[in-house]
């Protein structure tokens, strides 16, 4: 059987799914008295227009392409990791220990380091579910979700009882040495002459995610370990017939997955708010699901779908400032996103494929 | 049951067509069924039969066309209009609920009310008067996943007479019955006729046409080629309006030439995960130079053997390749470190072992070999490119149509696919080939094809154990055949000297010779 031309497959049908689901959204801002069109002007200029709203759309970028990446590359293997959330906080942990641990004398340095201690403690918290997984049988969607609400308790712990300052009434570490301070967007770029937003949290963070996304291309679609990973996600059966070890595999997936998930710490927490404070991920590890979801566990596509949803976010934001439209109907409309892009998938999808179908008789 | 209607068809087809988008499934087929015959049609995969059975049975709509029941035009938009017809459908794999009882199974979604007992105690008294009918003996009170396939099948046959079927369309009825259990079907078939009952029979073993049909139709590439009466052709009249050239029904090789001992398998046994024993302590040796095959109802302990020697099931007893041990618990039993020792496996199952069906042909290739230096630039990063040359040039030496290595495997005609594997498997140079049914969903044309590259690795002196639940393919390939039943080998026996009569009978546990 015949199918449908890629480009429709990859491009149609998300911006079909998009704009049904802004539509609806509309139709939400309609009813509750405010106007859609201003609406929409709003979060695309709030997170378009200057250079602030985009320092901070890519700012949000930044974390859901950590966090898609780190989703995807466990769908890859046919393991869902609902994980991200935990993976993220813990790797928080590592960023912050790395940066209060060592005086740092320039961010070249403290940034690999951070890196390494944010992927080792995020790739430390999937480790445990993913030995449950692998030698157990312990469902990786039940461990993993119940290790958010450890790592949640854990940080709470640690923040409360041995990082928090003495004299602090806020639960929260001192802040980081100025060493750790990572070059933002609007350092990076005063050398060029562009005068990027001063208070913009968007940071070098940014271009480390970039090269993760090249990264993960290359290795799941050039190195035998990614061969490994997709055909065990393919068929178990299969993978075990070729010599596969499905054991080495899940856990090899899901090391690299909450390493992922523990490196967008460099940029919420040594780029932004450079101090470990509670609940800094904000939910960055369950929109990396949807990230992942959107972008068919693609890096091109998780980049695409990181963005959408950083301006969503960012969007979100202004409307709730400026238009006193609640922020809950900002989850109303990520909602409605996720809800056409993933779970209704199919409602365009099928029906389309027909349509092509139909009209691709006459050509063949 | 108007005496007028007798003389009309049970069934006319009028000039049906379906495609799948640019595909033509089924091409102006026109048929005439005969009241109270056996009507065969084969043909090869892919050929339309099933489309064809499945617009009769109300899962697809035809495109065009008209379908006649006893004379009268029926549109049958789904199944519950086509069993209202009259029409009733055996499929391969049979849709039964493992944990309900046998009458329980047959009034599902036949029940008269909201109240089960009246319907049971319906059935069962339909049921008690169908198998005195029709040797259609099976236990009403038996739970389904206690009953033998055969056994399975006639709960099938029952739930369609349950539902007054007068045709009766079987698909591919006889793949999981041992030859015994194929002829019980028959005499059930037979007897089901002479009550007047019509019967499709949709198979692509031309032995069962021979023996039980009335008339035949050839399918080939969505078109009805032929329509014949039985007793007017002949299997090799069949094979080729089948494939559309001659074919050699039967394997031609020289005899062979065995050497030393490739493969001693002393005392194995292989218990699975949920601990019943499969494989009861066999001892088995294969030459180099010979074909020795495994005869067998599936599910006899043939799968966990080849599951142990391909290195990814555990075992107790002794495995020697080349009189080294190997090693049947430890880390060197998985299919990896068995590719290194030099055994290659084409596995029973394609699809769900053999090929990864969303991979392209090329990453299928390198299936297995992922870790071989000539695939790989270096510790870390594949070489794809020698990949795809190494994938085109098996490609054109097997001739795998189409020969695109970017083509996903799932894209592929059964025959082409099991032509990928063989070509990754056999061109290893191994010293001992595993090949589990290795024509299994395969085209005629490609079954030529894959026996004579097994002979032809045979005759380089390689050792080859080949398991299959043909028998024909057993008889035909084997240079030495050894029957399993229940985890036991029943017998070796060699093939000029045996027959299907007496492979069967050691097939389903009598052993003759040795009382």
């Amino acid at each position: 059987m015949k199918k449908m031309p890629k480009w429709a497959d990859v491009l149609l049908i998300p911006a079909i799914n998009l704009s049904l689901a802004f539509l609806i959204s509309g139709l939400v801002i309609w009813a509750i008295g405010k106007d859609p069109w201003v609406a929409i002007k709003t979060m695309v200029q709030g997170s378009f227009g200057d250079s602030r709203g985009l320092g901070y759309t890519l700012y949000y970028t930044t974390n859901f392409i950590f966090t898609g990446l780190a989703v995807a590359v466990a769908s890859h293997a046919r393991l869902f990791n609902i994980g991200g959330e935990g993976q993220a906080t813990v790797g928080g942990l590592g960023v912050a220990l790395v940066c209060l641990a060592v005086p740092w004398p320039h961010w070249t340095l403290a940034l690999p380091a951070a890196i390494l201690g944010g992927a080792l403690f995020g790739a430390a918290w999937a480790a445990i579910p993913a030995y449950l997984q692998a030698k157990r049988g312990s469902h990786i969607v039940i461990t993993t979700i119940m290790f958010n609400f450890i790592a949640a308790a854990l940080l709470g712990y640690l923040l409360v009882n041995v990082l928090k300052e003495p004299g602090n009434m806020a639960a929260e570490t001192r802040s980081f040495p100025p060493g750790a301070h990572l070059p933002t967007f609007h350092e990076m770029l005063a050398p060029f002459g562009i005068d990027f937003n001063k208070n913009a949290p968007a940071n070098i963070s940014f271009l480390v995610a970039l090269l993760c996304l090249i990264g993960f291309y290359v290795l799941i679609w050039k190195t035998r370990l990614g061969y490994a990973i997709r055909a065990f996600g393919q068929s178990e059966s299969a993978a075990v017939y070729a010599g596969i070890s499905p054991v080495k595999i899940t856990i090899i997936a899901m090391l690299i997955s909450g390493g992922l998930a523990g490196l967008m710490a460099i940029n919420n927490v040594m780029g932004e708010a450079e101090r470990l404070i509670l609940n800094s991920v904000e939910g960055a590890g369950f929109i990396g699901i949807a990230v992942a979801l959107m972008g068919r566990n693609h890096p091109v596509g998780v980049f695409l779908a990181a963005l959408l949803f950083g301006f969503l976010y960012q969007g979100g934001a202004e409307l709730a400032l400026w238009e006193s439209i609640p922020r809950e109907l900002i989850v109303v409309i990520q909602g409605l996103v996720i809800l056409l892009t993933g779970a209704l998938d199919n409602m365009v999808r099928a029906p389309l494929e027909k349509l092509f179908l139909s009209f691709g008789k006459g050509e063949a | 049951m108007g005496r007028q209607e007798t003389a009309a068809p049970a069934i006319e087809l009028r000039g049906i067509s379906k495609a799948f988008g640019p595909v033509q499934a089924n091409k102006d087929i026109s048929i005439k069924v005969a009241k109270g015959t056996i009507h065969g049609i084969i043909g090869e995969n892919g050929a339309g039969k099933s489309t064809l059975m499945s617009i009769l049975y109300g899962f697809y709509k035809a495109d065009s066309g008209e379908i006649l029941i006893n004379g009268i035009p029926t549109a049958i938009p789904d199944s519950q209009a086509a069993i209202s017809a009259g029409i009733g459908m055996v499929f391969q794999h049979f849709k039964l609920v493992e944990n309900f009882t046998v009458l329980e199974n047959i009034v599902l979604g036949a029940e008269d009310g909201s109240l089960l007992k009246p319907s049971l105690a319906k059935a069962r008294k339909l049921l008690k008067q169908l198998s005195e009918e029709y040797e259609l003996r099976v236990d009403p009170d038996a739970r389904i996943e206690n009953l033998s396939v055969g056994h399975q099948q006639r709960v099938e046959i029952l739930k369609a007479l349950y539902r007054k079927a007068d045709i009766l369309i079987l698909d591919e009825p006889t793949g999981v019955l041992t030859p015994d259990e194929a002829d019980h079907l028959f005499r059930i078939l037979k007897g089901l006729k002479d009550e007047g009952k019509t019967i499709i029979l949709i198979t692509h073993k031309l032995r069962e046409i021979m023996e039980v049909t009335d008339t035949v139709s050839v399918m080939r590439r969505g078109e009805m080629t032929a329509t014949v009466k039985t007793s007017e052709t002949s299997p090799e009249d069949l094979a080729e309006r089948m494939v559309g050239r001659k074919v050699l029904l039967r394997v031609d090789k020289k005899p062979a030439n065995p050497g030393r001992n490739v493969l001693e398998i002393k005392n194995l046994r292989v218990v699975d995960d949920k601990g019943v024993e499969r494989v009861k302590g066999i001892d088995l040796t294969v030459r180099a130079g010979e074909i020795v095959g495994i005869a067998g109802v599936a599910g006899n302990g043939q799968s966990e053997l080849l599951e142990v020697l391909g290195g990814y099931a555990k075992a107790t007893g002794s495995v020697k390749l080349n009189g080294v041990e190997l090693d049947l618990t430890g880390k060197h039993s998985d299919g990896k470190s068995r590719r290194e020792k030099g055994i290659a496996h084409v596995p029973e199952d394609r699809h769900s072992e053999g090929l990864i069906l969303d991979f392209q042909a090329w990453e299928n290739v390198a299936f297995g070999y992922q870790d071989d230096p000539r695939y790989n630039r270096n510790a870390i990063l594949m070489d794809n490119a020698a990949i795809l040359k190494d994938t085109q040039e098996k490609m054109e030496r097997f001739d795998v149509r189409p020969p695109n290595p970017r083509l996903a495997a799932k894209s592929f005609s059964g025959g082409n696919q099991q032509k990928i594997v063989l070509a990754r498997e056999i061109e290893r140079n191994p010293d001992l080939l595993l090949v589990g049914q290795p024509t299994r969903g395969v085209d005629i044309g490609a079954i030529e094809f894959i026996h004579q590259q097994i002979v032809a690795l045979r005759d380089q002196g390689k050792a080859i154990l080949l398991v299959s639940v043909e028998l024909e393919e057993i008889l035909g390939l084997a240079d030495r055949i050894a029957v399993m039943f229940d985890g036991h080998i029943m017998g070796e026996r060699l093939p000029h000297q045996t027959n299907e009569k007496e492979l069967g009978l050691l097939m389903a546990g009598v052993n003759e010779g040795a009382a």
